[in-house]
């Protein structure tokens, strides 16, 4: 049985209509839907459970203690992290970044370089930004070839000693384009710099082993893997993160406080201030098991077949231009442009057919301008994503050019 | 399975974004501004001739969307023959009625990015 006919039953949200016509859902690289299993987790969870965690020395506390720690080691398993103390939760990829930002940016000096690529979601050149701001640090990028794929002679040539952090994309949320994290981080290793990689486009749609990557800092958002909003993982490799300075401070992250000086928690509840978002850790303990059972190589090879349906596909309709590599290996998205029309009509016109598509720049600023375009449609896949999803869009693309 | 443009965006808002009236540069602008819009990174310039206090000719260019377009033609023809002022004050309503419209809070910055634009080449 395809995945997606295992699977569509388990959404709900797949059963409603948008504008007359049954809900095709082609928008997962923004935000995934929800399996029942997820949501009824977290009502249970709140019909039953719910305490704050970690002081409350009660039943309930107790209990919902034991859940959140349970979902750290849930992601441990499923990221193959080598501890649990290597999981920290965040509330997403970006805060994951920024958390990093902050910390590492400290650290930071006159001269000292950051090196991004222009392939890179605002939420990995943002916060970068900020870091170096004021402290004389300069950010570089590196430059893209080809189809989309990283420039890895620039890279070579702008990996220097003066390099302290290496921040990109394991998965382009716009080209698709898979980057070789291990490669990668091992040449900003030989300089000396931290690597940090934003998992987001990949921690939804492919095995993954931390241990493999060889990176320091490997972030991910809950929402775009069948979990909830609101809750993300930073993992970081337990001695870059013990080296790595809170910035946020508050109840939980810290062992002894007195009124001018506190002294940190353990790993990684020092990363933790605050009451953490215990449901969505419940949710996204939901979606780990729900996405185990499927396994994540089933869930690869679905979501890539999909994507090669919807490169020949969308790639063969007239005034239709693709964007990414062309070669099988790449993420569950596909983004286009249709001559003449502007991608946020393309996708009006889509939604007023029940099709939901992302339209715009995309957060990505930077690689629109070296595609050439102010924004593009962006199709995105997930296990419930179906051959018929694509075959709807396909047609529904090729008759916009007389829509407007 | 035709798309049913009609159901997504007006007659009018199709009709300017297919003919807009008021596109291309303007010989003798007297003021032009620009601005981008954070959703979409469209950007408009808005030009502006003035003669005796009386706007007398707005054209605009811009790679943007149709309602983005459509409301920049409309509010270049709403503008002529207005004082500065009364042009500042033109507003979304002003021109979603003349392309008899509503469009999505979603899409309500396509409506305003050309009068916001507008408002600004024709200063304070």
């Amino acid at each position: 049985m395809r995945l997606d006919e295992q699977t569509r039953g388990d959404f709900p949200i797949l059963s409603r209509t948008v504008n007359g016509h049954p809900l095709v859902y082609l928008d997962s690289a923004a935000s995934s839907q929800k399996p029942r299993a997820v949501i009824e987790a977290m009502t249970k969870y709140y019909e039953t459970t719910h305490a704050n965690v970690h002081r409350s020395i009660h039943t309930l506390g107790e209990d919902a203690t034991e859940l959140y720690e349970a979902a750290r080691d849930a992601v441990q398993r499923f990221i193959g992290a080598a501890a649990r103390e290597e999981v920290v939760f965040t509330r997403g990829t970006t805060d994951g970044i920024n958390l990093l930002a902050e910390g590492i940016g400290r650290t930071l000096a006159a001269g000292d370089e950051i090196l991004i690529t222009d392939m890179e979601h605002h939420s990995n050149v943002v916060p970068w930004q900020m870091a170096a701001r004021g402290r004389g640090v300069v950010i570089r990028s590196v430059p893209l070839v080809g189809d989309g794929l990283l420039d890895l002679d620039a890279l070579d040539r702008l990996l220097t000693p003066r390099t302290r952090v290496v921040a990109f994309t394991h998965v382009s949320n716009v080209l698709g384009t898979i980057n070789p994290v291990a490669l990668i981080a091992g040449k900003a290793r030989a300089v000396g710099a931290i690597s940090v990689v934003d998992g987001a486009q990949a921690a939804p749609h492919m095995p993954l082993d931390m241990s493999a990557l060889g990176c320091d800092f490997y972030v991910f958002s809950s929402h775009k893997m069948l979990g909830p909003t609101g809750i993300g993982v930073l993992w970081g490799r337990g001695p870059a993160l013990e080296a790595l300075e809170p910035t946020r401070g508050g109840g939980e992250m810290i062992k002894e406080v007195w009124a001018d000086r506190a002294t940190w928690n353990d790993l990684p509840w020092r990363f933790e201030p605050g009451t953490p978002p215990i449901a969505e850790a419940v949710g996204l303990m939901a979606a780990i098991e729900y996405l185990d059972k499927l396994g994540m190589h089933r869930v690869m090879e679905h979501e890539r077949a999909l994507t090669r349906q919807a490169v020949d596909q969308l790639g063969a309709v007239p005034g239709v231009t693709l964007y990414g590599p062309r070669t099988a290996e790449r993420g569950a998205v596909v983004a286009f442009s249709v001559r003449g029309l502007h991608p946020h009509d393309v996708a009006a016109l889509l939604d007023g057919q029940g099709i939901a598509v992302r339209a715009g720049h995309h957060c990505a600023q930077p690689l629109m301008r070296w595609c050439g375009v102010v924004g593009t449609s962006r199709a995105s896949f997930s296990v419930f994503s179906s051959p018929e999803d694509v075959s709807l869009l396909t047609h529904a693309v090729a008759s916009l050019d007389t829509a407007l | 399975m035709s798309a049913p443009a009609a159901v997504v965006y007006s007659d009018a808002i199709r009709e300017r974004w297919r003919r807009p009236r008021f596109r291309g540069e303007l010989a003798g602008a007297t003021a032009i501004a620009e601005d981008v819009n954070p959703l979409c990174g469209d950007r408009v310039r808005m030009m502006v001739a003035m003669e005796g206090g009386i706007v007398t000719a707005v054209r605009f260019v811009g790679d943007s969307c149709a309602i983005c377009t459509a409301s920049a033609d409309v509010a270049a023809e709403l503008a002529q023959g207005r004082t500065a002022g009364e042009a500042r004050a033109l507003g979304a309503g002003d021109v979603l009625a003349a392309l008899q419209s509503d469009v999505r809070p979603t899409r309500m910055r396509c409506v305003t990015l050309p009068l916001s634009v507008l408002g600004k080449a024709l200063g304070p």
